[in-house]
């Protein structure tokens, strides 16, 4: 008998990590995830790397994405990564958005951060970007 | 040619409806979402007794004489990095004409946290400066004459305690407390709303409020205790109307909670001050800040029997809003943030902070801080707006706009009185559903050009060339953490643990509890130690989030 | 990408307890993987394993605070936790925002805690199969409790009850129409009740008409007989203050013993996979007819000319019996 697996939404796990709580954006963005059909898992203020890890791992996230507005992106981009290697997660993509200077995208992209967006990107492109990324849903 | 007898409003509507009209998508609203009409007229002017600047209900201004008596405060907030590095800022923008201090803290700071904190790693200095004890605050003022300037200190949760430092580094120049001026944040209610940077839960938060309020009414009369503030609230997505609504009915519910501490409204009512965004839709910026010393007369007089007149004049400080400020083409920014910075002229506003057009990407630079402050300048001695009190007074738009967001402000009043007040609503979480449900839609009026950004999604260019942005130094974190450690090395410690334990004593029970902070403070505890002892008594928030 | 939660070890990693093997069952239960079956589960399910309580209730009752409140409690008693907290999906983007992990950070980083959030999709009910076997995964994977979390929209509550082993019904003081309007068949399903945020007005009136209401009602067949009915108590919580859960935990024991004592328990437990196997049936069933439809020609021109569907029906039925294939023309 023919088996079709049921396709199956993208589970992407948005948070804030660190002490900054503008979260306009993240809720924006969640909401638009959820409109453009993912399962959006959020898990809100001062999460720390080792919470939003860990929450992903629970989950089974596919994706982690991070809204840092406070300056402190070069510290906790790069403790989440670290951290997903530590629980041997790599597969986990990393993506998020904030205050962030192009020079800090270019150096955390080289520290294995798949893809940060900047004020002002449509929400469009992020959607667009993930299910680029994910064509068929989940892995 | 001679207009015939018909009225002449009957004929321009003819000439309106056939004559060209724009094809770019005219906009017919505000960008809150307030239906426009393409003309005003004497029909449109609300019907009322002549309304006169600095009489009430004060919507033409506090003042008798507008600026042609002082101009508005120039206060740019400003902070970054160290002590020392933001000192040697402070006296850079007082040497070029600022006339008034803005201290911007670092996130740690502001969250209650010493620099050594482990959560404070990779945040030290970043979007304000490090205070972790009275030794940083008395870098920070160093050279500076606090008898003779006025500072504003952007700080909640624990506003008190650097409210303390602040009349500790006066005390050792000298200066009285009772001479001091200049104006606390420390409004709590519009954390748990849109900021988010609360400690302890809604209770003792207020406690603490009204426990700085009743200190210096008593003990700093000249100091304005808090800036009930609308700015965050817009910032996080509401419209017009919700600013102006909900930061009016959280100034009520701090009045109540005083009120309820015993005190009398007319003892520190004149001492509340507000503040309030200036965002790019030009005149509906300037009907909200009218309407606003409209709706706070009316309320300080009938709700609450303020008899003081200056009990009823509501006065603001304004900031240019930095959520309309774009990364693309950022050197348009200095238009935005001028065309915003007289709105709130034009509004009244009492003193003003104008964004640097750098400000989406990092904080400011010297140059782009220096011409922000010029911005001011500008306005005030090149336009002539200053000149004439409440120009747009009787304007059939302005006047018939200001009504709108009166109106609209009254009905979340009722709303907000029906889910029982400001704190049952936070819990209710009907502010942050409002807001969220604001920004969400504006962001997609903008997916779908409904609303332009100049730059972002229209006439957008492919090649941006890089702009030069304020870097923190790295180093300067390890320094800071060596510097709260040394602190805590060379201080009386038998003075800080006695005074801690006081602390912990009155937060047990019912003491004001500045004279607690005040003495820990003066033993060098650091905010990290003060803030940790009153957790340990009132306990932490968790918010119950919405999207 | 790195290969590091692949399904090739999966039942090995998830018989030593890696919670990463846990979660990728439960998605490969979501997407009804067939590779699913390689994780033998044991068959009979529940006997001295967790009993699973499941929560329900309207929108806004607290149900995830009161889940919360639990899980603290059990953690006390050095229990491990599991929560499945079930969200709707959006119907025509699939999509969703599951909320209630963020009400539980309290429980963040604990190791003996597991929380996953499940969006109901898929099923009209609102609970799906996927849940069902995802309950049975945690349980066999070791938990001392499971609890399931449902939000109260249409039948859920109902469902609820065919999943779990103890079902409390979340209620609190302001549900606007009274306790008169909760709808039809709550009362019947509920094993224990509780009316949270008994802080506010009007909690000891919900109590009240609560009370009048069951005793209304007959007591709910057991099969074991009358007297040996259950009389679902009603328990009344603070739980943003940690009040009133002890009382709710001691019910829920109170609940199992009776299920076990009585001789439900089994039944239940019958009754249970049963109904499971008639939902998996229907599921594929289903899956079955969505195909054929979507792809055979001829089905869908003579279905159109029928104007009804049981012809058809019957015919993707017994190619289903076939194998799937087309019987011979006979």
């Amino acid at each position: 008998m023919p088996v079709d697996t049921a396709v199956r939404p993208v589970r992407i796990l948005v948070a804030k990590v660190g002490l900054d709580g503008h979260d306009r954006g993240v809720k924006v963005v969640a909401r638009a995830l959820r409109d453009a059909g993912f399962e959006v898992i959020y898990t809100g203020l001062r999460q720390t790397p080792e919470m939003v890890v860990d929450a992903a791992l629970q989950e089974d996230a596919q994706v982690i994405g991070l809204s840092i507005h406070s300056g402190a992106h070069m510290t906790l981009f790069p403790a989440v990564v670290q951290e997903l290697k530590r629980r041997k997660a790599t597969d986990i993509v990393v993506f998020g958005g904030g205050i962030i200077p192009e020079d800090d995208i270019v150096a955390l992209k080289k520290k294995g951060v798949a893809e940060l967006f900047t004020p002002g990107t449509p929400l469009q492109e992020i959607v667009d970007w993930l299910r680029k990324r994910f064509p068929q849903g989940g892995n | 040619m001679k207009v015939r007898a018909r009225d002449a409003r009957e004929v321009w509507k003819e000439d309106f409806e056939s004559s060209p009209s724009r094809d770019d998508g005219i906009e017919t609203s505000t960008i809150s979402g307030i239906p426009l009409k393409p003309l005003y007229t004497a029909d449109d002017l609300p019907k009322r007794d002549e309304e006169m600047p600095g009489l009430f209900p004060y919507t033409r201004g506090i003042h008798p004489g507008g600026y042609r008596g002082r101009l508005w405060t120039m206060r740019q907030f400003s902070g970054f990095a160290t002590a020392e590095e933001t000192n040697k800022r402070y006296k850079y923008l007082l040497a070029n004409g600022q006339t008034g201090l803005s201290v911007a803290f670092d996130m740690p700071t502001l969250m209650g946290q010493d620099s050594d904190a482990p959560t404070s790693r990779g945040e030290i200095g970043h979007c304000g400066v490090a205070i972790d004890s009275l030794a940083d605050m008395e870098t920070l003022f160093d050279g500076i004459p606090l008898g003779e300037i006025t500072t504003s200190m952007t700080i909640n949760s624990p506003a008190a305690i650097l409210l303390c430092m602040y009349i500790a580094v006066a005390e050792k120049q000298g200066v009285p407390a009772s001479a001091l001026g200049g104006t606390l944040q420390n409004d709590i209610l519009k954390e748990f709303i849109a900021q988010k940077e609360f400690i302890f839960p809604p209770e003792p938060s207020m406690r603490l409020v009204v426990d700085s309020i009743e200190y210096c009414a008593q003990e700093v009369p000249k100091w304005n205790t808090i800036s009930i503030s609308g700015y965050h609230i817009r910032e996080a997505g509401s419209t017009a109307a919700q600013e102006l609504a909900f930061t009016l009915a959280d100034g009520m519910a701090y009045v109540d909670a005083c009120i309820e501490r015993g005190m009398r409204i007319d003892d520190f009512a004149s001492r509340l001050s507000f503040f309030f965004d200036a965002h790019i839709d030009f005149f509906e910026e300037i009907a909200k800040f009218r309407a606003a010393r409209r709706i706070w007369a009316r309320w300080m007089r009938d709700r609450y029997g303020a008899q003081d007149e200056r009990s009823l004049k509501l006065r603001f400080h304004t900031q240019t809003a930095g959520v309309s400020l774009t990364a693309q083409q950022p050197e348009l920014n200095i238009a935005r943030t001028a065309i915003e910075a007289l709105a709130a002229v034009l509004g009244g506003t009492q003193s003003l902070h104008t964004n640097a057009m750098d400000e989406v990407l990092a904080l400011p630079t010297d140059k782009a801080a220096r011409l922000a402050l010029r911005t001011q300048q500008l306005l005030a001695y090149e336009t002539g707006v200053a000149n004439t009190i409440d120009p747009l007074g009787g304007s059939y738009f302005v006047e018939a706009l200001t009504d709108e967001i009166e109106r609209q402000a009254e009905v979340y009043f009722k709303r907000i009185e029906e889910l029982g007040g400001v704190i049952p609503a936070i819990e209710a979480s009907f502010f942050q559903k409002e807001i969220a449900d604001s920004a969400f839609k504006y962001q997609q009026e903008l997916e779908q050009k409904r609303r332009l950004m100049v730059g972002v999604n229209e006439f957008t260019v492919d090649d941006e060339e890089p702009m030069e942005i304020l870097r923190i130094d790295p180093k300067l974190e390890g320094e800071q953490v060596a510097r709260v450690q040394n602190v805590r090395r060379t201080r009386d410690q038998a003075r800080c643990t006695k005074a801690l334990a006081a602390l912990r004593k009155a937060a047990e029970g019912t003491d004001n509890l500045m004279p607690h902070i005040l003495e820990s403070v003066r033993a060098y505890a650091t905010e990290g130690e003060i803030m940790n002892t009153l957790i340990e008594v009132f306990g932490i928030y968790t918010e119950k989030a919405v999207i | 990408m790195a290969d590091t939660n692949t399904d090739s070890n999966l039942a090995a990693r998830f018989r030593a307890g890696d919670i990463r093997a846990l979660a990728r069952a439960i998605s490969l239960v979501e997407r009804r993987d067939p590779a699913i079956r390689a994780l033998e589960t044991p068959p009979k399910g529940r006997d001295g394993a967790a009993a699973v309580v499941g929560f329900t209730g309207a929108p806004g009752t607290g149900k995830s605070t009161l889940v919360d409140a639990l899980v603290t409690l059990l953690r006390k008693h050095d229990k491990s936790v599991a929560v499945l907290a079930t969200d709707p999906n959006s119907p025509f983007t699939g999509g969703a925002i599951l909320g209630d992990r963020i009400r539980m950070q309290r429980h963040a980083l604990d190791p003996k805690v597991f929380i996953r959030s499940m969006g109901a999709r898929g099923h009209l009910g609102g609970l799906s199969l996927a849940a069902r076997e995802a309950i049975r995964l945690l349980v066999a994977f070791g938990f001392d409790q499971v609890i399931l979390e449902t939000v109260g929209v249409g039948q859920s509550e109902l469902e609820v009850a065919a999943v779990a082993d103890t079902t409390v019904v979340v209620m609190t003081p302001n549900l606007g129409d009274g306790v008169q309007m909760i709808k039809a068949g709550i009362l019947e399903i509920a094993d224990i009740f509780v009316v949270n945020k008994a802080d506010l007005d009007g909690h000891q009136r919900v109590a009240m008409e609560l009370r009048g209401m069951l005793s209304l009602n007959a007591p709910r067949a057991t099969g074991a007989g009358a007297p040996n009915a259950w009389k679902p108590p009603i328990i009344t919580t603070v739980a943003a203050r940690q009040e009133g859960i002890e009382e709710l935990w001691a019910a829920i024991e109170d609940h199992r013993r009776y299920l076990e004592s009585s001789g439900r328990a089994q039944e239940l437990a019958e009754k249970r996979l049963k109904d499971e196997t008639a939902e998996v049936v229907a599921d594929l069933a289903r899956r079955q007819a969505k195909l054929a439809l979507g792809e055979d020609r001829a089905l869908t021109e003579k279905l159109l000319k029928d104007g009804s569907p049981y012809r058809a029906a019957e015919e993707i039925l017994s190619r289903i019996g076939s194998g799937g294939r087309k019987p011979r023309r006979s």
